[in-house]
C-alpha cells in the first residue's frame, strides 16, 4: 500500500479534469512502462477504477434518472454548473466520497460522489464556490459528508457560495446523522454571513430542515413550476390541520416572491435562472474584504438626462414609477431587481454608476403610494444590511407618505419592523447618496437615508416636499379643524424644500436631469469614505 | 397707432414690393393667441416669433409644462384636461384672450378651427379670427349644404343623399337607392372621424347604428351623409389661399391616399397621379368654390379622384390642414404667415403663376398608437426617450413634445409631422427612410414600423395607390415587417454585436480582488439565434474592431462605433450603412428595431440552446376566456351582463378613447363569468373586462 502511494505521487501533478479523461489514460500508459510488471498490473487495476468512479460519478443516479430529471424539465447536477460557471473552470472535489450508511441495505446503494457536486469555479473570471445537489441520486438528499467542506473553503478563501438546491430533504435512511448534517450546514451559513455573499437556486424541492440553509443565505432564487421549498409538505400538512393545499400553492414559486417574501425572485426554467445568478455575482463583491466591483462602463458620468424633468407628476397625489427614474439613471439602464414581486411599495436592486456596483432603494409612488409598511420595512432593511456588509454604496430614492397606518399594520407590529429599516440605515457605514424626489413626510422621512442617519450627501429635487405630514392633516391638529387658508399656508411654508434645505438637512436642490452626474460625482468622492460604528459585539436589531 | 395704422395703409398699397426678407417685418398685429395645443400651437408660435409678432399659449391643466405653452411668450390655463373643459371652452378662450390684451386669434387645426360660433365671437369683440369668415365656415361645415354650394359652383360632386335618417330600414334604403358601396357618417363630423362604408344591407344598419350614435354623442346633430362610395378612389386635396380682396391662388395638391379608418398617415405633394391639366382644373374648380362662399385666407378643397382622374368634390376643410408642411415645402409658401398677413387686411404678395412646385415633400404622421391593431390604436405613455432625426438632410420635424412629454389620453396621440423635401420622389422617400430609422422614441409604442414598412412597398414606391392602400397590401392586419435574407442577416449581426459587446463588457473588471486571474477570453463563439421561431447557427469572432460572423453559412462582417445601450445602432454590414434602433438588452433577450419593426431576438451560447432543447414546453395560457381592453380609454357600453350565454365573436363590450369607439368581440363561446368594470369606469390597456366561463 505504501509502495503504491508512493508510485502514485510520482505520477504527473494536474488536474484530472473529465474532459482530458480519455487522453490522459493513453498518456500515462506510456509513462509506466518501464515499471516492475507487478506494480503495473496494480496500478493499472486503480487507475481503472478512478476512470470507472469518474465515469459512474459523472451519471449520478444513471441514465434514466437524468432522463426522468429532463423530463420534468429540471437539468442535472452537473449541467447546472456548467451552465453556471465558466467554459472548463469547474474544479471538482470529493467526487470519490460516499455514504457510509449501512441500515436498510443503504451499503448495498452507493453512488461515487453521493448526491450532491462540489467545488470550485469561476463566474466572469472570478472565483466562487459551489455545490450542486443531485436528484438522481436518493432524490438529492442530504447525507453527512454534503457540502460543508466547501463553505470553509470558501470562508477562508473569501469567496461566495452558490448552492444549487434539488433535495427531497434528509436521507431519512440516516437518521440523526443526516440531521446533524444540515446543522453543520446552519452552522456554517451564518458564521459566513456577512464575510462572503451567499446565494441559494432552488431548482427542484427543498423541504423540511433544509430550507434553513436557504433561508440563511444572501438570496434565494427559484425556478417557476419545478421548485418548491416549504417546512411541511401538503400531505402533513392535510393530516395535521387538514388543510387541503397543493404543493405549488404552499411553496411554489409564486407564494415565496410574492407572498411570503422567502425568496428574492424566479426564473423562466434553469437555464435562465443560472444566468441571472451570473449577472447577479457580478455586482458582488467576493467577501466583505473586497471593495464593490468595478466594470468598464461607457455610459459616461456626466449624461444628462432630460426625461427626469417631468417623471414626477406636478399633482402631488398621482402616481409614477420609480423604476423609470432608477433606469433613466443608472448605467446602460441595467437594473437587477431584488424581490419585485413582494412588498412592491419599496423597490431594491443592484445597479452600476459609472461600473461601479451600487445598491439602490427607492419607494414605489405606484404602489399604496410608496409607503412604508411591514413588509417594505423588511425588505428594505435586509437589502441595506446587504449592502452594508459588502461594501456596496446605496443610493436611495425617497417619495413616502410616511408609514401605513391601521389595526393591521399595528397589530403586526410596524413599530418593530419599521425599526428594522431604520436601524438599518443608521447603522450603515458604506457611502450613502440619498434623493428626495418628492414626498418625504414624518418618520419615513428620518428612516429613508436621511441626513440625520448619517446620509453622505442629500439632495431634493424641486418638486420635493419636507414635512411632518401632508397640509391637510397638519392643518387640523394645529388649528383643530378645517381652515382652507391654514392649509394654503402649511403648503406654502412646508410643501417645498426650502425648510430642509435652510436647515442644512439637505445639501442641494437640484435640477432632476443633473441627478446622475451629481450621484456619480459623490461616489467618485466618497470612494475613501471612512466611517465605523463603536465597538461591540453585535447591535441588536429589533427582530 | 396712427403710426401704425399708416404703415398698414402703405404697405397694403403697394403689394409689389414685398420680398421674402422684408414681409417678416411687414406689421400685422402686435399679438396672437393660439386657441388650439399640441405640434400645430408650436408650428403658429414660429411663424409668429419669425413675424415679430408676440404669442400667447392657452392650455389645459395637465398641459401647463407642455412644448407650446414654454414657446409661447405668455400662457393661460383655461381648464381642465378634457377638452370640452379647456380647448373647446369659448368663454375661457375669450377671456384669455381680454386680459392679455391679443389682438387675434390662430385657432389651428381641430378644437374651434371650424367653429362658427368662435369666430363670430371673436368678431363680436373686435379680435381677428386668423381664418375664413364665419359664413364661408357655416357654408362649407355641413357635409349637405357645402355640396349643394359645389354643385351651383360648377364644381363636379358624388351622387348621394343627405339629412336625417329614421331609422336603419331608411338608411338601408337610400344606399340601395344610391346603389353599394355607399358611405355613411355624420353630416357635422369633421376629417374622416365616425365615417363607413357599407358593402350591403347588414353594413348599412351597423353604419348606421355607429353613425347616429357618435353623431348624436360627439356634435349633437342627427343628420347624416350617406353617398356613392368611389371604388379604386385616391384622395387628393387642392390647397388654396385667398385674401380679403378677391385674389386667390391654389398651391398645388397633396396626396392622402394612404389611409387608415379614413385618417390620413402619409401625404405626399405634388401626386404621381397629376397632369398638369387635371391639376389646372382642380385647383379652378377649388378656387370657384372657394370664391362662391366669399372665403378667404387658407383652405383644402379635398377630392377623390377615380381611376381615369375623374375627380369628385368631397368637402372644404376651412382651416389650416395638418398636412400643409409638404405643400409648405414644395410651394415655399409661409401658410401660417400668409394667413396671419390676409386676416390683417394685406393682399397677396404672389401671383398664381408665382407658385412652383419645387422637389417632392414626404410627411409621415407618427402617432403614438398601436400599429398591429386595426392599423393603430391609441397608446398613451411618457416618451422616456426622444430624439428627432435631424441630422438627416431636408427633414423637418413638426411636433408638440419634448423628451419626457406625456402622450395622455385626453388628445390626439401624434407625435408628430415627420417631414422630408427632396429634389425628388426617391430623394424624398429615401431621406424618409433615414430619418424613420435614426428616429429615437421610447416609452410609448408608435407607428413607426407601419409607415417603414409602406415606404418599402413595391407600389407605393411606383406610386399606385388608392386609399384602401393599407387594407389591400395588409389583409389580415399589419404585423411588422418581413425582413429579407440581407435584412435578417443584418439583424442577427446586430443582435450578436449587441450580445458580445455587453458580454465583453461584463467580464471586464478594472477592480476586483480576484482579478490576477483573468477569464480565459474565448477566440471565437458559437451562438444561436432564435427570431421568430427560426433558429440561426452562428460563430462570430472579433477581428479588431470587426465582427465577423458566420450565420447559417453565409459571412457577414459587421463594424460599428455605437456603444451596446445607445439608442441607434449604426453599422457597417458587408459595406451597407444599416441603422438599426437597441431598444433594450437583458440577458439573452435583445430588441432590436430593424426596418422599423421591432424584433426580438434571442442570442444563446451553444451550449444554453442545447439545454433548453431538453426543456419541456411550458402550456400557453388560454387567453381566450377573457376580454381585455386593447388600449387605454373609457369602457362606453357593454352589451352583456353576468350569467348571460354569448357565443364568439358576439360584441361584448365599445371601449371609447380618444374620441373613437372600438368594439370588443368575444374570443369563445360561453357564459360571462363575471364583469370587471361598468360603463363609464376607465379601463388601462390589456385590462380584463369581463371573463366568459
Amino acid at each position: 500500500m505504501a509502495s503504491l502511494l508512493h508510485k502514485l505521487s510520482r505520477l504527473p501533478n494536474r488536474i484530472y479534469l473529465p474532459s482530458v479523461r480519455n487522453g490522459l489514460a493513453s498518456k500515462s500508459r506510456n509513462l509506466l512502462i518501464y515499471r516492475a510488471a507487478s506494480d503495473l498490473a496494480h496500478l493499472e487495476s486503480v487507475k481503472q477504477k478512478i476512470d470507472s468512479k469518474r465515469q459512474s460519478a459523472l451519471l449520478g443516479g444513471g441514465q434514466n434518472r437524468i432522463d426522468a430529471q429532463h423530463k420534468k424539465g429540471k437539468l442535472t447536477a452537473r449541467e447546472r454548473l456548467d451552465l453556471l460557471l465558466d467554459e472548463g473552470s469547474f474544479i471538482e472535489y470529493d467526487m470519490f466520497s460516499e455514504h457510509g450508511c449501512t441500515d436498510f441495505n443503504m451499503d448495498q446503494k452507493k453512488f461515487t460522489g453521493d448526491s450532491v457536486v462540489t467545488g470550485q469555479g469561476r463566474i466572469n473570471g472570478r472565483i466562487v464556490f459551489v455545490f450542486s445537489q443531485d436528484f438522481t441520486v436518493f432524490g438529492g438528499s442530504l447525507s453527512a459528508v454534503h457540502a460543508r467542506k466547501i463553505m470553509d473553503k470558501a470562508a477562508t478563501v473569501g469567496a461566495p457560495v452558490i448552492g444549487l438546491n434539488d433535495s427531497g430533504g434528509a436521507r431519512i435512511q440516516e437518521g440523526v446523522e443526516s440531521l446533524a448534517g444540515y446543522a453543520d450546514i446552519f452552522l456554517r451559513n451564518v458564521l459566513t454571513s456577512g464575510v462572503i455573499p451567499q446565494i441559494s437556486v432552488i431548482m427542484g424541492p427543498c423541504a423540511g430542515g433544509a430550507v434553513y440553509s436557504p433561508a440563511l443565505t444572501d438570496f434565494i432564487f427559484m425556478v417557476k413550476s419545478t421548485s418548491h421549498l416549504f417546512i411541511t409538505g401538503p400531505d402533513v400538512v392535510k393530516s395535521v390541520t387538514n388543510e387541503v393545499v397543493t404543493q405549488e400553492e404552499l411553496g411554489g414559486s409564486k407564494t415565496h416572491t410574492a407572498l411570503s417574501g422567502v425568496a428574492h425572485n424566479a426564473f423562466e426554467n434553469d437555464i435562465d435562472a443560472l444566468a441571472r445568478v451570473r449577472e447577479l455575482v457580478n455586482y458582488l463583491p467576493l467577501s466583505n474584504k473586497d471593495a464593490a466591483p468595478v466594470i468598464k462602463s461607457d455610459d459616461p458620468a456626466d449624461r444628462i438626462v432630460p426625461v427626469l424633468d417631468s417623471i414626477v407628476p406636478a399633482e402631488s397625489n398621482k402616481p409614477y414609477n420609480i423604476v423609470d427614474i432608477v433606469e433613466a439613471i443608472v448605467d446602460h439602464g441595467d437594473f437587477f431587481e431584488i424581490m419585485p414581486d413582494y412588498a412592491k411599495n419599496i423597490v431594491v436592486g443592484f445597479a452600476r454608476m459609472r461600473g461601479k456596483t451600487v445598491g439602490i432603494v427607492g419607494n414605489q409612488p405606484l404602489v399604496a403610494s410608496g409607503c412604508l409598511d411591514i413588509n417594505s420595512s423588511v425588505k428594505g432593511a435586509r437589502f441595506v444590511r446587504f449592502c452594508d456588509c459588502f461594501n456596496i454604496p446605496i443610493i436611495t430614492f425617497v417619495d413616502v407618505p410616511g408609514f401605513l397606518p391601521g389595526t393591521a399594520q399595528e397589530y403586526g407590529g410596524i413599530i418593530r419592523h419599521g425599526a428594522k429599516l431604520l436601524y438599518a440605515y443608521a447603522e450603515a457605514t458604506v457611502p450613502k447618496i440619498t434623493i428626495i424626489t418628492r414626498k418625504a413626510y414624518g418618520g419615513a422621512y428620518d428612516v429613508m437615508s436621511s441626513k440625520h442617519l448619517r446620509g453622505d450627501t442629500n439632495y431634493a429635487w424641486p418638486t420635493s416636499e419636507i414635512a411632518v405630514m401632508g397640509a391637510k392633516g397638519a392643518v387640523s391638529i394645529i388649528f383643530r379643524g378645517d381652515s382652507e387658508q391654514a392649509e394654503q399656508e402649511y403648503i406654502d411654508k412646508f410643501s417645498n424644500p426650502f425648510p430642509a434645505a435652510k436647515l442644512g438637512f439637505i445639501d442641494d436642490i437640484i435640477e432632476p436631469r443633473t441627478t446622475r452626474t451629481r450621484i456619480c460625482h459623490d461616489l467618485d468622492m466618497l470612494a475613501t469614505k471612512d466611517l465605523s460604528n463603536p465597538r461591540k459585539k453585535h447591535g441588536n436589531i429589533p427582530l | 397707432m396712427s403710426i401704425k395704422a399708416s404703415q398698414q395703409q402703405l404697405l397694403k398699397s403697394s403689394p409689389s414690393t414685398y420680398n421674402t426678407a422684408s414681409m417678416y417685418y411687414t406689421v400685422t398685429f402686435d399679438k396672437i393667441l393660439i386657441a388650439n395645443r399640441g405640434e400645430i400651437a408650436c408650428r403658429v408660435i414660429k411663424s409668429c416669433k419669425k413675424m415679430g409678432i408676440k404669442s400667447v399659449a392657452v392650455h389645459s391643466d395637465v398641459d401647463s409644462n407642455a412644448l407650446h405653452v414654454r414657446m409661447a411668450d405668455e400662457a393661460v390655463c383655461v381648464g381642465e384636461a378634457p377638452s370640452r373643459d379647456s380647448y373647446l371652452r369659448m368663454d375661457r378662450i375669450l377671456d384669455a384672450v381680454k386680459a392679455t390684451g391679443a389682438q387675434a386669434v390662430h385657432p389651428g387645426y381641430g378644437f374651434l378651427s371650424e367653429n362658427r360660433e368662435f369666430a363670430k365671437a371673436l368678431k363680436d369683440n373686435g379680435v381677428t379670427f386668423i381664418g375664413p369668415p364665419a359664413k364661408a365656415i357655416e357654408a362649407m361645415g355641413d357635409k349637405i349644404e357645402s355640396k349643394l354650394l359645389a354643385k351651383n359652383a360648377k364644381v363636379n360632386t358624388i351622387p348621394g343623399f343627405d339629412g336625417v335618417v329614421k331609422d336603419a330600414d331608411e338608411a338601408v334604403k337610400i344606399a340601395n337607392d344610391i346603389g353599394y358601396p355607399v358611405m355613411i357618417k355624420a353630416s357635422a363630423g369633421g376629417g374622416g372621424k365616425g365615417m363607413r362604408i357599407a358593402w350591403n344591407d347588414e353594413e348599412a344598419r351597423e353604419g348606421f347604428r355607429f353613425s347616429s350614435q357618435e353623431a348624436a354623442s360627439s356634435f349633437g346633430d342627427d343628420r347624416l351623409l350617406i353617398e356613392k362610395f368611389i371604388d379604386n378612389p385616391r384622395h387628393i386635396e387642392l390647397q388654396v389661399l385667398l385674401d380679403q380682396h378677391g385674389n386667390g391662388v391654389f398651391l398645388n395638391e397633396r396626396e392622402c391616399s394612404i389611409q387608415r379608418r379614413n385618417q390620413k398617415v402619409i401625404e405626399e405633394a405634388p401626386s404621381t397621379f397629376l397632369n398638369p391639366e387635371t391639376r389646372a382644373a382642380m385647383g379652378e374648380q377649388a378656387l370657384a368654390l372657394a370664391s362662391a362662399v366669399g372665403y378667404f385666407s387658407a383652405g383644402t378643397v379635398e377630392f377623390l379622384v377615380d381611376s381615369k382622374r375623374n375627380f369628385y368634390f368631397l368637402e372644404m376643410n376651412t382651416r389650416l390642414q395638418v398636412e400643409h408642411p409638404i405643400t409648405e415645402c414644395i410651394t415655399r409658401v409661409d401658410l401660417v404667415r400668409e394667413m396671419i398677413r390676409v386676416a390683417a387686411g394685406y393682399k397677396l404678395p404672389f401671383k398664381q403663376s408665382d407658385i412652383p412646385i419645387d422637389g417632392w415633400a414626404v410627411e409621415c404622421r407618427v402617432y403614438a398608437e398601436d400599429p398591429y391593431k386595426s392599423f393603430g390604436l391609441p397608446s398613451t405613455g411618457r416618451l422616456r426617450q426622444y430624439k428627432e432625426p435631424l441630422h438627416v438632410p431636408g427633414v423637418r420635424v413638426d411636433t408638440g413634445v419634448v423628451e419626457g412629454s406625456e402622450i395622455s389620453v385626453y388628445y390626439d396621440p401624434m407625435i408628430c409631422k415627420l417631414v422630408t423635401h427632396g429634389k425628388d420622389r426617391t430623394d424624398a422617400l429615401s431621406n424618409m427612410k433615414d430619418a424613420l430609422d435614426s428616429y429615437v422614441i421610447r416609452g410609448v409604442n408608435h407607428n413607426v414600423s407601419l409607415l417603414r414598412d409602406v415606404l418599402r412597398n413595391q407600389d407605393f414606391i411606383k406610386g399606385n395607390i388608392t386609399t384602401k392602400f393599407l387594407y389591400e397590401k395588409y389583409p389580415d392586419g399589419f404585423s411588422g415587417t418581413t425582413l429579407n435574407g440581407t435584412q435578417q442577416n443584418e439583424l442577427i449581426a446586430g443582435a450578436c454585436y449587441i450580445y458580445l459587446k455587453k458580454l465583453l463588457q461584463s467580464q471586464d473588471f478594472l477592480y476586483s480582488k480576484s482579478q490576477i486571474y483573468r477569464a480565459v477570453q474565448p477566440t471565437s463563439w458559437d451562438l444561436v439565434i432564435s427570431v421568430e421561431d427560426k433558429e440561426y447557427n452562428v460563430t462570430a469572432r472579433f477581428d479588431k474592431n470587426n465582427l465577423i460572423l458566420d450565420i447559417n453559412g453565409s459571412k457577414v462582417s459587421m463594424s460599428s462605433q455605437s456603444s451596446f445601450s445607445s439608442p441607434v445602432l449604426e453599422a457597417d454590414i458587408n459595406g451597407n450603412k444599416v441603422t438599426m434602433q437597441t431598444i433594450s438588452h437583458k440577458q439573452h433577450d435583445i430588441r432590436i428595431q430593424h426596418c422599423g419593426t421591432v424584433f426580438s431576438p434571442t442570442v444563446r451560447s451553444r451550449k444554453q440552446a442545447d439545454y433548453v432543447h431538453l426543456m419541456p414546453e411550458k402550456p400557453k395560457v388560454d387567453l381566450s376566456p377573457f376580454l381585455a381592453s386593447p388600449m387605454p380609454g373609457v369602457l362606453f357600453s357593454l352589451s352583456c351582463e353576468v350569467g348571460q350565454e354569448v357565443s364568439e365573436g358576439d360584441e361584448l363590450a365599445v371601449i371609447e378613447a380618444m374620441k373613437m369607439q372600438n368594439s370588443l368581440f368575444a374570443g369563445k363561446t360561453g357564459k360571462v363569468k363575471k364583469v370587471y368594470f361598468t360603463p363609464g369606469d376607465s379601463v388601462g390597456e390589456n385590462d380584463v373586462i369581463l371573463e366568459i366561463e
